[in-house]
């Protein structure tokens, strides 16, 4: 499982953050960070989440 | 040997021959002014503005382009003039639009409020209808237009504050919604009625704010887990002790930080009831739904308001087909080159939710009410992301669309649950009127309520 962001997209809601908080983290200038663009897959659940929730449909998940 | 292509103008549209260009129509049907720019000119046209032209956007390449471009390019901070007479001339205002976005994300829009949101806002649906009787009627943007002052103001600004809050503030605010004639563009302070109501209304705003401050003052600080951003604003003092921000000054951060979610969360609230009343079997999928979430008599809660796709895409298939911003505006920073055409540094470009969310090609049967083009495979959402654009798209995208969709969603978990509605007037009255920039119902735009009998459907009392 490999997760990208646009960086033109995010907001910095944090919807990722609270959903998948090994796996993003909002920075000092309100973007996300992706800690771990390959994350282990039984957090598939919880980064799946994140895409899904994500409001501004900036997250995808390639496999 | 090269070729050099010459790059021209977009193409104009027909009529707007007098000095204001398209103004006249821009003022009385600016729908049929968009869609025609694109039936003429494709992607790329142009019309005219008072002394200014606009470049029309439309289609998912143009769209993105529009929507990815950076401030530097096209910058929307002086796009809309009719927006400064409303907000005021505060110093407050000198903060772009980034740093603006910046402080609501810190206060309140942050996901880590939502879930404190969710309740509030139903809280202050349970307030309004708790004056209903078992059956009677209610005009949508009367209802809506308040129901929305409380909540935003409970969530952008606090409990507080909203608490001191009458009706009166919400007529108020809404002679400044109305005070945002497309004249604005040639001459923002016209001497035309809607503008001297929004110049009076500002005042008075002022006045009721300038007496709460006072109340405030006189009676201390409070406990400060009551504390509201208004507590926040007046303990902040110059090095003489005196306010740092005058009433003025105040007036004009709330206008501004509720404006964006006020009409547009109550026309779209509207405009979802007229649907679903016009359409018995989307409305049947939607409460199905919300009886089936609720019949434990579970709490309006953010993980309960995740998990209403019906609903959901009923809102997103109301926004579609009613975007509450018909045109959203920028301003070219230099010459900018897009496609075989040159748009003039310093001409306005704009998009058209009103027409992308239309085109043909995007949207399979485009002017139909369907909202289950939204749901999985189809999601025509995710599918066209620089056309299905009622929040907009890219870096300037509403960022109060989350809270939009859950405030809506928590409306409705409310309504829906407790009460039953029709029409009370025929479908084809509900119309809206395009008369100004914020485009909102004409009234009368009225539909009768009543209470739904619980016992018969054995769960809640």
């Amino acid at each position: 499982m490999h997760v990208t962001v646009d960086p033109d997209l995010c907001q910095g809601h944090g919807v990722c953050e609270s959903e998948a908080p090994a796996v993003f983290e909002l920075s000092g200038n309100h973007k996300v960070t992706i800690l771990d663009e390959q994350p282990p897959d039984e957090l598939r659940g919880q980064v799946a989440a994140a895409v899904r929730f994500c409001p501004t449909s900036a997250l995808s998940i390639t496999d | 040997m090269t070729t050099t292509v010459e790059k021209r103008q977009p193409p104009r549209v027909s009529g707007g021959e007098g000095e204001n260009g398209h103004l006249e129509e821009l003022r009385v049907d600016p729908i049929a002014l968009l869609e025609r720019v694109r039936s003429e000119c494709g992607d790329v046209g142009r019309f005219g503005l008072g002394a200014n032209e606009v470049v029309l956007l439309s289609g998912a390449e143009a769209n993105e382009f529009f929507f990815r471009a950076p401030d530097e390019l096209l910058d929307q901070a002086e796009a809309y003039p009719f927006m400064k007479p409303v907000f005021g001339e505060g110093v407050i205002f000198d903060a772009s639009p980034e740093r603006r976005r910046e402080m609501l994300h810190n206060q309140a829009l942050r996901d880590k409020f939502m879930r404190g949101h969710a309740a509030t806002i139903a809280g202050e649906v349970e307030q309004m209808v708790a004056g209903w009787g078992d059956e009677g009627e209610i005009d949508l943007l009367d209802w809506f237009a308040e129901l929305t002052i409380y909540t935003s103001s409970s969530c952008l600004i606090g409990k507080r504050f909203r608490d001191q809050l009458t009706r009166r503030f919400a007529e108020l605010y809404h002679d400044l919604e109305r005070g945002t004639d497309a004249l604005a563009f040639v001459d923002p302070y016209a001497p035309i009625e809607s503008f001297r109501r929004r110049d009076a209304a500002r005042v008075e705003l002022v006045g009721l704010i300038q007496g709460i401050m006072d109340g405030r003052l006189a009676a201390g600080p409070p406990a400060d887990d009551e504390r509201d951003l208004l507590d926040v604003l007046m303990s902040i003092r110059d090095d003489d002790g005196a306010l740092r921000f005058s009433a003025d000054q105040v007036t004009g951060v709330f206008i501004s930080m509720m404006f964006a979610g006020h009409h547009t969360t109550s026309t779209t609230a509207s405009w979802m009831i007229i649907e679903l009343l016009t359409r018995p079997e989307d409305l049947g999928r939607v409460t199905t739904e919300l009886d089936a979430l609720y019949a434990n008599g579970e709490e309006v809660s953010y993980q309960a308001l995740r998990e209403m796709p019906w609903l959901e895409a009923s809102l997103k298939e109301t926004l579609r087909l009613h975007p509450p911003l018909i045109l959203l505006l920028r301003v070219a920073m230099e010459d900018i080159e897009f496609r075989e055409f040159t748009i003039h540094a310093g001409e306005m470009v704009g998009a058209s939710p009103w027409v992308s969310n239309r085109i043909p090609e995007d949207f399979a049967d485009a002017g139909r009410f369907d909202p289950s083009r939204y749901l999985a495979p189809r999601e025509e959402d995710r599918l066209n992301p620089w056309t299905w654009i009622p929040f907009g798209a890219g870096r300037h995208r509403c960022v109060g669309s989350a809270f939009a969709l859950m405030q809506l969603k928590a409306i409705f978990s409310v309504l829906f649950q407790d009460w039953e509605f029709e029409l009370a007037q025929p479908a084809d009255s509900y119309v809206a009127d395009l008369s100004k920039m914020v485009i909102q119902l004409q009234q009368p735009c009225t539909v009768r309520y009543r209470r739904r009998d619980r016992a018969a459907l054995g769960h809640r009392p």
